[in-house]
């Protein structure tokens, strides 16, 4: 009975994500591409759950569809990418897209047929024995030691990305009136305000 | 197995959500009158005709605000095996994470005085 209900749940969730994809591509209108590619992202988790991936079923719906998915909104929304220009290069491109499909989809194929995929590897076999921890702490226990440079060239690289989001696309505005507390602080009466005797009849010259 | 087990309760949720919804959306499709006219139809915005498109451009700095949001999201995606394994892994668990983050407060650090952080 278990496995027929995750049988027949993996069967619906891969071809929910199947469908969703082909409509991410297919679809005409773009924020929509984004919307079913939010779609994917979820049966994709769902999958994951399936396979007792929880932690990697739970950073894909947080960082994918709560972060990414919104930058992929943001990016539609900033190029203007209208309905009538999203299949205008189709028939120049289309052979060389297809082309470029099957080739990823080739090489996707031959490396999971591959050694380093099995179970029985020698680099699976050493590493900690997955079988009685749960893969957040599988991943916890070699992350931070084992791969302790990877880990941190994984730093490296997030801080260069902020630093490049940053140079990209801060730019100061001119002509804006910030506050400046410093500034509001060190005021002095003498500054602002002047007292004067004003005769009557002649006003200040 | 058993960690696909402890999410029935979800995917049961999932379903019923989903019949639901179906019900609820499907339901006025059949039963309820329509007799739709011109002016049913046409787009409403506050009595005025709508005065533009939706799909308006958005200032580039949003996107930077989500940009350093995914960052600071992975960052403490990072944080959580950490957090779950930090009896085993020890003393250089710890301080491994400890350079990650201060490599990463740099850049907090950077952002900050840059003002990439304030709205005018």
């Amino acid at each position: 009975m278990e496995e027929i209900i995750t049988g027949l749940t993996f069967y619906l969730f891969a071809a929910v994500t199947i469908a969703s994809a082909i409509m991410v591509v297919g679809s005409r209108n773009a924020v929509h591409s984004v919307l079913f590619l939010i779609l994917a992202f979820f049966t994709c988790s769902a999958l994951f759950v399936l396979r007792g991936a929880e932690f990697v079923a739970m950073i894909l719906v947080i960082v994918y569809v709560g972060a990414v998915a919104v930058l992929f909104l943001f990016v539609v929304m900033m190029l203007h990418v209208g309905e009538n220009r999203l299949f205008q290069g189709v028939r120049r491109f289309g052979v060389v897209g297809v082309l470029v499909g099957l080739a990823v989809a080739a090489e996707l194929i031959i490396v999971i047929s591959t050694r380093a995929f099995r179970q029985d590897t020698p680099a699976v076999a050493s590493n900690p024995t997955t079988a009685d921890l749960n893969v957040t702490e599988a991943l916890g226990q070699i992350l931070y030691t084992d791969y302790f440079l990877l880990f941190q060239m994984s730093g490296l690289v997030l801080l260069v990305a902020m630093i490049g989001a940053i140079t990209l696309t801060l730019r100061q505005r001119d002509g804006v009136k910030k506050q400046s507390i410093p500034q509001q602080i060190e005021r002095k009466r003498e500054d602002a305000v002047a007292l004067r005797k004003v005769e009557s009849g002649k006003g200040i010259g | 197995m058993e960690v696909a087990e402890s999410y029935l309760p979800i995917l049961i949720f999932m379903v019923l959500a989903t019949v639901l919804a179906i019900v609820m959306a499907g339901i006025p499709l059949l039963v309820a009158p329509k007799r739709p006219d011109s002016e049913k139809l046409s787009a409403y915005e506050c009595g005025f005709e709508a005065f533009d498109d939706s799909r308006g451009r958005f200032d580039v700095r949003f996107y930077l605000v989500a940009i350093l949001f995914i960052i600071f999201d992975l960052e403490v995606a990072f944080l959580f095996p950490w957090a779950v394994s930090l009896r085993e892994i020890g003393l250089f668990g710890f301080w491994s994470m400890m350079i990650f983050l201060t490599i990463l407060t740099v850049g907090f650090i950077y952002e900050w005085k840059k003002g990439a952080l304030e709205w005018e």
